[in-house]
């Protein structure tokens, strides 16, 4: 019999995520996958799995799933209470649930999304290549409901689970978020940037894995019309007419109308992903993000010293480039 | 004509005109470069998405290839033609005709009559923008969008045509329906109308 993940409770939302679909986008499919990739990579390996295998986000926690033949799991991302089979446990290690046992995740303290991994992955079937739901097109499974049943991959690779914790990338309290600016700062005048970057923006109760959408000062057009569709890249900040920003996540549509002003850091859009509404986000224009490819490898890093950066760039400063 | 940084892991490469953007989509798929993962046409443009890539490289390449594609064309023929067939029954045809100042018939006749173009896909998957529509046409879209709008639903607003892939909110116009499934998740490719097919529209009876 297959091993089965049981739905007892799925939490506000939750859905199956994988690294996502690229290679559509021309057919306008979403790339979708974890919000938060790094996370769900790190959940992945602290059970042996291929860093590709699908797990489970959550969003704001709140899920109780059933194993129904004992399984390794690994809960990442934003750090929840967790109990495994009536006993707490931690996050970021790999962690055993007995046959017909329950795993509870309780609701973050900090962040929004918060990944599970089970060893051999969720098996749900392949949609142009990824398990992933989809929650602008529908692709995918649909979003988890209590007595949803999820199959447990078939387990092709038996790597031995060798960590017993992972330090995980910090949540930064007051995150501050680099953008490199482009393609289309040329469509705001010339102060845009520098009002983004001056600022706080908050995060809305509106956001989700289309988008985290912003308020804070408007962003000022310098010229009106519209601006002929184009593709869109993850971690675009697209701006309406209204001016105030949206940050493009996993879901994002892959062409869209509204200039994009700057695109945040690749190493830093998990941390937009998981800002929970009410969140304040600050913005530092930089011209590179990265000088190698060690730039992944860096993010842990980049995300603990940004409360350090925080304290050199003071709110209402200029921007800073890097 | 430029190659635009568009966040670190995307290039936007301004084509000037839909036709040289096909031509510089069709030259990256026949050889996609190491480290793209996504190629993406739009109106006058073209997103390169490259995670991996080697930047100053892909730049140079970009640069090479739209000196390609802008170069005046001769050498490639015209896309695929898809012939869609339809029934003109569609809700919102008075309407337009009304806005039009044209009969219902006629409507669907310049319709029919038009040769389009894939531009650029997005909305949803499979969604075409068909370029082409008789200026005769082009009314705005609906004040209040549907909630639902069948799949196959024939469809104008703007400038634009489109035959919406699956059931979703929509605020087209709609002129008709066809039973051709123009998004099928499953088949490869999964979309009929990539960027840069020719489509007409056959009149037909329903069903």
């Amino acid at each position: 019999m297959t091993a089965r993940v049981e739905v007892l409770a799925p939490g506000p939302y939750a859905t199956v995520q994988d690294l996502g679909r690229p290679g559509y986008a021309h057919l306008g499919v979403p790339r979708s996958g974890a919000a938060d990739p790094p996370s769900l990579r790190l959940a992945n390996r602290l059970v042996a799995n291929a860093e590709t295998a699908a797990g489970i986000e959550l969003t704001l926690g709140g899920a109780a799933l059933r194993f129904t033949a004992g399984a390794w799991v690994a809960v990442t991302g934003a750090p929840c209470p967790v109990e495994a089979a009536g006993r707490a446990a931690g996050t970021d290690a790999p962690l055993w649930v007995p046959p017909g046992g329950v795993l509870r995740v309780g609701v973050p303290r900090r962040g929004l999304r918060t990944y599970v991994a089970v060893r051999d992955g969720i098996g749900v079937e392949r949609v142009l290549g990824s398990r992933s739901t989809d929650s602008l097109s529908g692709i995918g499974p649909p979003p988890l409901r209590a007595g949803t049943t999820l199959p447990v991959g078939a387990g092709a690779v038996a790597a031995a689970i060798l960590a017993d914790f992972a330090a995980p990338p910090p949540l930064p309290r007051r995150p501050v978020v680099r953008v490199l600016p482009g393609p289309r700062d040329d469509w705001f005048v010339p102060e845009a940037l520098t009002a983004l970057c001056a600022a706080a923006y908050e995060v809305t109760a509106d956001s989700n894995r289309v988008g985290a959408r912003l308020r804070g000062a408007p962003l000022e057009r310098a010229r009106a019309g519209e601006l002929a569709s184009e593709g869109m890249p993850l971690g675009a900040v697209q701006v309406p007419p209204g001016g105030q920003p949206i940050v493009f996540l996993a879901d994002h549509p892959p062409t869209g109308g509204y200039p994009v002003v700057c695109v945040v850091a690749a190493a830093d859009l998990p941390m937009v992903a998981q800002a929970r509404p009410g969140d304040l986000l600050r913005f530092r224009l930089v011209r590179r993000a990265s000088h190698d490819r060690a730039s992944h490898d860096r993010a842990s890093h980049d995300r603990a010293t940004a409360r350090h950066r925080e304290a050199v760039d003071r709110p209402g400063g200029a921007c800073q480039e890097a | 004509m430029t190659v635009r940084a568009a966040g670190e892991h995307a290039l936007l490469v301004e084509t000037g005109s839909l036709e040289a953007a096909h031509r510089l989509d069709a030259l990256l798929r026949a050889d996609l470069p190491p480290g793209v993962e996504d190629v993406v046409p739009g109106s006058r443009t073209v997103l390169v998405v490259a995670p991996a890539a080697d930047r100053p490289r892909l730049e140079t390449l970009l640069a090479s290839l739209l000196r390609t594609a802008l170069a005046p064309a001769g050498a490639d023929g015209p896309g695929r033609l898809v012939e869609i067939p339809v029934v003109y029954d569609g809700e919102d045809l008075a309407e337009v005709a009304e806005l039009s100042g044209l009969s219902a018939e006629e409507v669907a006749a310049r319709h029919a009559a038009s040769e389009f173009t894939v531009g650029w896909l997005g909305f949803a998957p499979g969604f075409a923008y068909l370029i082409g529509l008789d200026p005769a046409l082009h009314v705005p879209r609906l004040a209040v969008p549907r909630t639902s709008v069948p799949p196959g639903s024939v469809a104008v607003a703007g400038s634009y045509s489109a035959v919406y892939p699956s059931a979703s909110p929509g605020g087209w116009r709609l002129l008709g329906r066809t039973d051709v499934r123009v998004w099928d998740a499953a088949a490869e490719p999964p979309a009929m109308l990539p960027p840069g097919t020719r489509v007409r529209f056959r009149p037909g009876t329903a069903r």
